[in-house]
């Protein structure tokens, strides 16, 4: 009998994910998510854990504002977070009071976007540069003229990620303005200076990790971890810290209003304050991730990593992205209109 | 009485005839009202609308969607302009989409003339090879494209092996590459509707043409396409309709710097944040396509008769 009732258990926990507690959706960026660490929640908590990607914030947002998403958890770049709050599409989890929110690095506890982190926990950060292909170019390459006013070996080469915001807070800082300044002569060179530079890139694109490797573009603004992940494909290419300014972003992970596993979402946003799990997330997508602690589980590719580990010489240039106001938001949109004609 | 009574049960069979019919036809009416008048009404609506500041709109009547259709106001000296980033990409969609009708028919005609003068019994094996790459989803096939035309691809590594170039073509996000992926995915849709009405074309009319000394391309023109023009009609159409309004073909191949009307269209909706403008051009894309529709047929039936 006790073999009997052992064995059924047996099969039950073979079964698996028919068994399990419950379900979790993620709605996150595209390979942005570790399976392994996925894995690690799935057996830990026995949730059915379904990943589904998205490559803009803006795709995100609108997708769950039109509803009937029956996503519970979103990855939203800081920038955003204000918006999704404002529009009550987060819900208030208070992560803030959870167990291991003592890990978080006291510089990403207090953000700007969500002040005293009442709705989300730190997922990755990373900075806005520039990716080259020394193969083609050898000059310097922490600098934003790399897109700006290319030198001639890269020009009709280079790749800018159809990101809006980091785009042009890369151009103001190039061009000498503040951060979300509403000054309008800087905008208008910041206009002027793009549309001339756009005859030289090749294409405005996501998903640069295959395009760089394999040489479908020499060059191009790109996030640090995506680069680091090119580079393990080729070894050519490295990463710029543009000294004219570059910014520093950081993804959220945080639960929706609407979400159906509330209580699996809160399971999974502690979990990912884990240092251990956190190194997971960086091993993964290459970024830091803001929680203490999580370096020695780190692989030892990521400790040395240039991408990472931002130059002392280049730091004070970094500075954090910051939402601007929607008047500065819509002169953004129409200098983005023109550039993608 | 007896001479009317069978009259009145015809007209009563006929009745119940015709209405049996619209009762049958009713679900299909209702999904096509729901799913296509419906939305299209919400579009225009849209259009008349005010941009929300993050998306969505603002349920106050504005003519700026319209106005941003053709226009565009300089937001630094305010200067009203005709809107150049849309009319190049409105070119570019009507260019590409009437090279790919062309290029099609070019490429499908002998096609569909090689399998219609197979054997019988060959004709299917044909025609089953035509349909083959509708066995593999689309984006596969434009990402295999992808691999085939990158500079350090398939092609340009043939042609620097030859010798032929020393440097990689520079293919990908060009015009050449989002025609070359137009061509080869809406191709069978040029095929199979010329190779219908091939199928149907009788033979000994060319003979005949023949034995009369007719030349072989006065028998191309005099007999051969006023028989298969239902066909080059319908093919036509099928490439250029949805040519017009390709969104995937464009966004891998183009690069996002190459848009055409079906990419600025989602760009309103996404990171542009205009989702009036957007709706006043997905219409404007819908008068396109009714317009060329009309002229297209109308051209092709007075022609020739």
């Amino acid at each position: 009998m006790k073999q009997l009732i052992a064995s059924i258990a047996a099969a039950c926990l073979l079964a698996g994910p028919a068994f399990a507690e419950g379900n979790l959706n993620i709605y996150n960026w595209g390979n942005y998510t570790p399976p392994d660490m996925i894995r690690k929640f799935e057996e830990k908590y026995n949730v059915k854990v379904t990943v589904t990607d998205y490559d803009s914030n803006d795709t995100a947002l609108a997708k769950v504002e039109a509803g009937g998403h029956g996503f519970d958890i979103v990855v939203p770049a800081g920038i955003y977070v204000p918006i999704w709050i404002e529009k009550g599409l987060l819900l208030e989890a208070r992560p803030d009071q959870m167990e291991n929110f003592k890990n978080v690095d006291p510089k990403w506890a207090n953000p700007t976007f969500d002040p005293g982190r009442h709705y989300t926990v730190p997922w990755q950060w990373g900075t806005v540069g520039v990716s080259v292909n020394r193969k083609v170019y050898k000059g310097d390459i922490n600098t934003s003229s790399i897109l700006f006013n290319p030198p001639d070996e890269l020009k009709g080469k280079i790749n800018v990620v159809p990101e809006m915001n980091d785009l042009m807070a890369l151009a103001v800082h190039y061009v000498g303005g503040e951060t979300c300044t509403n000054d309008m002569t800087v905008l208008k060179k910041v206009r002027d200076l793009l549309v001339a530079a756009k005859p030289n890139w090749v294409s405005m694109d996501y998903g640069t990790v295959e395009q760089l490797a394999q040489g479908d573009i020499a060059a191009g603004m790109n996030w640090n971890g995506s680069s680091f992940r090119s580079r393990l494909i080729n070894p050519q290419l490295e990463f710029g810290f543009p000294q004219e300014g570059f910014p520093i972003f950081m993804d959220n992970a945080a639960i929706l209003a609407d979400a159906a596993n509330v209580d699996n979402a809160r399971l999974f946003l502690n979990f990912i304050m884990d240092p251990e799990n956190a190194a997971m997330i960086s091993a993964y997508a290459r970024y830091g991730n803001g929680i203490v602690g999580s370096d020695k589980y780190m692989p030892e590719d990521m400790k040395t990593a240039p991408e990472v580990n931002i130059p002392p010489e280049l730091a004070k240039a970094g500075f954090p992205i910051e939402t601007c106001s929607p008047e500065v938001m819509k002169i953004y949109t129409r200098i983005w209109t023109d550039l993608q004609k | 009485m007896a001479v009317t009574q069978p009259n009145t049960d015809l007209v009563i069979a006929n009745r119940r005839e015709t209405r049996n019919r619209w009762l049958l036809l009713l679900p299909s009416i209702v999904i096509l009202l729901a799913a296509a008048v419906g939305p299209l009404i919400v579009v225009v609506i849209y259009s008349f609308l005010t941009a929300g500041d993050y998306g969505g709109v603002v349920w106050h009547f504005s003519w700026d969607g319209w106005l941003g259709v053709f226009t565009t106001s300089d937001p630094f000296d305010g200067t009203l302009s005709l809107a150049n980033a849309h009319i190049s990409i409105l070119w570019r969609s009507v260019k590409l989409s009437f090279l790919t009708t062309l290029f099609c028919l070019i490429l499908g005609f002998p096609t569909a003339y090689f399998i219609a003068t197979r054997p019988v019994t060959q004709r299917d094996g044909w025609m089953l090879l035509i349909t083959i790459p509708f066995w593999t989803n689309l984006l596969i096939r434009t990402f295999a494209i992808m691999g085939l035309i990158r500079n350090e691809g398939l092609a340009n590594g043939l042609l620097e092996w030859l010798g032929i170039i020393d440097h990689p073509i520079q293919m990908m996000f060009t015009d050449f590459a989002i025609l070359l992926g137009m061509v080869y995915v809406y191709l069978p849709l040029m095929v199979l509707p010329l190779y219908a009405s091939m199928e149907r074309l009788n033979f000994s009319l060319i003979d005949a043409a023949y034995d009369l000394y007719a030349t072989p391309f006065r028998v191309l023109r005099r007999v051969i396409v006023p028989a298969v023009k239902p066909g080059v009609v319908a093919g036509s159409i099928l490439v250029f309709v949805p040519s017009l309004g390709a969104y995937v073909i464009p966004r891998i191949l183009g690069g996002g710097t190459q848009l055409m009307l079906g990419n600025l269209i989602e760009l309103q909706f996404g990171q542009a944040r205009n989702w009036p403008l957007g709706a006043a051009l997905s219409l404007t894309l819908l008068v396109m396509v009714t317009v060329a529709l009309i002229v297209y047929v109308r051209a092709s039936a007075n022609e020739g008769d």
